[in-house]
């Protein structure tokens, strides 16, 4: 596509040179530090908060007129989000869309990690509503920075030790904290733990982009990134037990489905772009 | 013996109150040092300036040989979650009130940083042991217990990690005679076995006098006299020491 195809009286990607350059700079000590919480002077975006502002100022300040966009949310291409994004985008920056996870060089995502394996070269924004992995456990936003520097993070274990204390196991399902590269605890954002290990030595660029607070963290490609855990209890993704009844697929994250009055229940891929592209189940009531 | 903390020419006003006038003291490895005094007398202040909490306007607080208040928070705060432990008065400002006594006894091993839930646990079932908590208690939470109880969870939490200086600062205040007594018992066994050191204020003569090698009497922000507990007080010098000794015989 061209520079013509932008709708007129934008610039390209609707942020003004200055603001994409500001926050440029965010981002590359973001990747310098993988894990660290870069403040940035987040801009009013013509979407509401809940909408992924952050996210969507990341992917407008790195994004360039030969890049192809894909957005999901809750990993789905054709919601009302996903689609008002995709659009928003294409109107500012007039760059292809794709639902394709393997066409995407970029990757806007709320709250899902794409089933197919990203690769290098490939560049993952996540919205994220609460950058903060300690908020619940300490509110006073002084000392969870103390703690980060510090790498103060024992706090962190006693909440999963009194989880398997109560519960038998962890009961973070969602936004299950990790430790980049040995040394920041970071939100994943609220993906399911089922997407953590997706996260781990990724050869995408992972970018987090938080718009409300106003942060941006980045995983490099290839970091490791480790799910908290004890020894005895090693972290375990969890996901239904099931097959998708579109696809059949015991590997992918399924969303549960009430499909008729009685409250029967169905499964199936919370990724769209995945099912779609595994053939599907022989008609199993034919 | 070599000492383990050493402070001199410490200065603290708050105002024109005087917290700290020209306090110095020493405390080796193993010994426990009590720290007596009438209210008001700089007793807190001078247990947290020592414990770097707090900055004094004037002087210098070494532990092992490094300036306490020059570390940087870092390393202070490394101290304070391995080599050194602090019991408050109030049990409630030393525990989580929201994590069960397992939890806060097992904290500073996690902070330590133990990552063998299991081994968490059996360490931390040992130490209600030690401090005669009934285990089976383990995921209660600490408002669950009683004002004793409480005080022995935050010593359990505090000596887990067998750190070598504990500051505290009146542990058996606020409770009754008969729990008192039966505290005082506790921590001076658990004193002895691990051999740490002690630096413990209290307004209580009879307890110095049953843990403590040495004692200093505190008035108005100075230490006026200082010795070895048995001389102290059977054979005070300064006027104000004699007055304390003769009011707790009176009493
Ligand atoms: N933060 C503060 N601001 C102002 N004055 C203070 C502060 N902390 C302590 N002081 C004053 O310093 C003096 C010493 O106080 P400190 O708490 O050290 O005494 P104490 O010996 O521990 O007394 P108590 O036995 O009542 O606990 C007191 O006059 C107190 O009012
Ligand atoms: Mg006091
Ligand atoms: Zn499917």
């Amino acid at each position: 596509m061209t520079e013509a195809s932008i709708e007129a009286g934008y610039n390209f990607g609707y942020l003004d040179e200055n603001t994409k350059r500001m926050i440029r700079r965010a981002l590359l000590k973001a990747v310098a530090v993988p894990g660290y919480q870069v403040p940035f002077g987040s801009r009013e975006m013509p979407l509401p908060y809940g909408w992924g502002t952050g996210g969507i100022q990341v992917t407008a300040s790195i994004i360039g007129a030969d890049d192809t966009l894909k957005v999901i949310d809750q990993g789905a291409d054709d919601t009302t989000n996903a689609v008002s994004i995709r659009r928003f985008f294409n109107r500012v920056t007039g760059v292809a869309t794709t639902e394709h996870t393997a066409a995407a060089t970029i990757i806007q995502t709320r709250h899902r990690v794409p089933e197919a394996k990203l690769r290098e070269g490939q560049v993952l924004v996540y919205q994220v509503p609460m950058p903060e992995p300690l908020f619940r456990l300490e509110p006073r936003v002084a000392e969870t920075k103390r703690m980060h520097a510090l790498a103060d993070y024992g706090l962190m274990h006693v909440k999963l030790y009194e989880d398997i204390a109560r519960h038998g196991a962890a009961t973070t399902s969602y936004n299950y904290p990790v430790l980049v590269n040995q040394r920041y605890l970071m939100s994943p954002s609220p993906i399911p733990a089922f997407d953590n290990p997706k996260l781990d030595r990724m050869p995408a660029l992972q970018l987090f982009g938080a718009g409300r607070e106003k942060r941006i963290y980045a995983v490099p490609p290839w970091t490791e990134v480790k799910s908290l855990d004890f020894e005895d209890h090693p972290f375990q993704p969890a996901r239904a037990d099931a097959a998708c009844v579109i696809c059949g697929a015991r590997d992918s994250y399924l969303d549960e489905l009430i499909v008729d009055d009685s409250g029967k229940r169905h499964f199936v891929c919370s990724d769209t772009d995945y099912c779609a592209s595994r053939p599907p189940v022989q008609d199993a009531a034919a | 013996m070599s000492e383990l903390l050493t402070a001199e020419g410490l200065h603290l006003h708050f105002g024109k109150v005087a917290a700290l006038d020209d306090v110095a003291l020493e405390i080796h490895p193993g010994e426990v040092v009590a720290i007596v005094g009438e209210s008001g007398s700089g007793k807190t202040t001078l247990l947290r300036v020592l414990a770097g909490l707090m900055p004094p306007q004037q002087g210098q607080v070494l532990y092992a040989g490094e300036d306490v208040h020059a570390m940087g928070e870092a390393a202070r705060r490394r101290l304070m979650r391995s080599d050194w432990g602090f019991v408050h008065q109030n049990p409630r400002d030393g525990l989580r009130l929201r994590v069960s006594a397992g939890g806060n006894v097992g904290e500073r091993l996690m902070a330590a940083g133990a990552r063998h839930y299991g081994n968490i646990r059996a360490e931390a079932t040992e130490w209600l042991k030690r401090v005669e908590i009934d285990p089976a208690r383990i995921d209660d939470m600490p408002l669950q217990f009683s004002g004793g109880m409480q005080q022995r969870l935050q010593i359990a939490r505090t000596l887990v990690t067998r750190p070598k200086l504990v500051f505290m600062d009146e542990p058996t205040g606020g409770l009754d005679v008969s729990v008192q007594a039966r505290l005082l018992d506790l921590i001076r066994a658990l004193v002895a076995d691990l051999g740490l050191a002690v630096l413990i204020v209290t307004h209580d003569i009879a307890a110095a006098r049953l843990l403590a090698h040495r004692m200093l009497v505190m008035r108005r922000g100075q230490v006026v006299e200082q010795g070895l507990t048995d001389r102290v007080l059977d054979d005070p010098q300064h006027p104000y020491t004699q007055l304390l000794v003769s009011s707790v015989l009176a009493a």
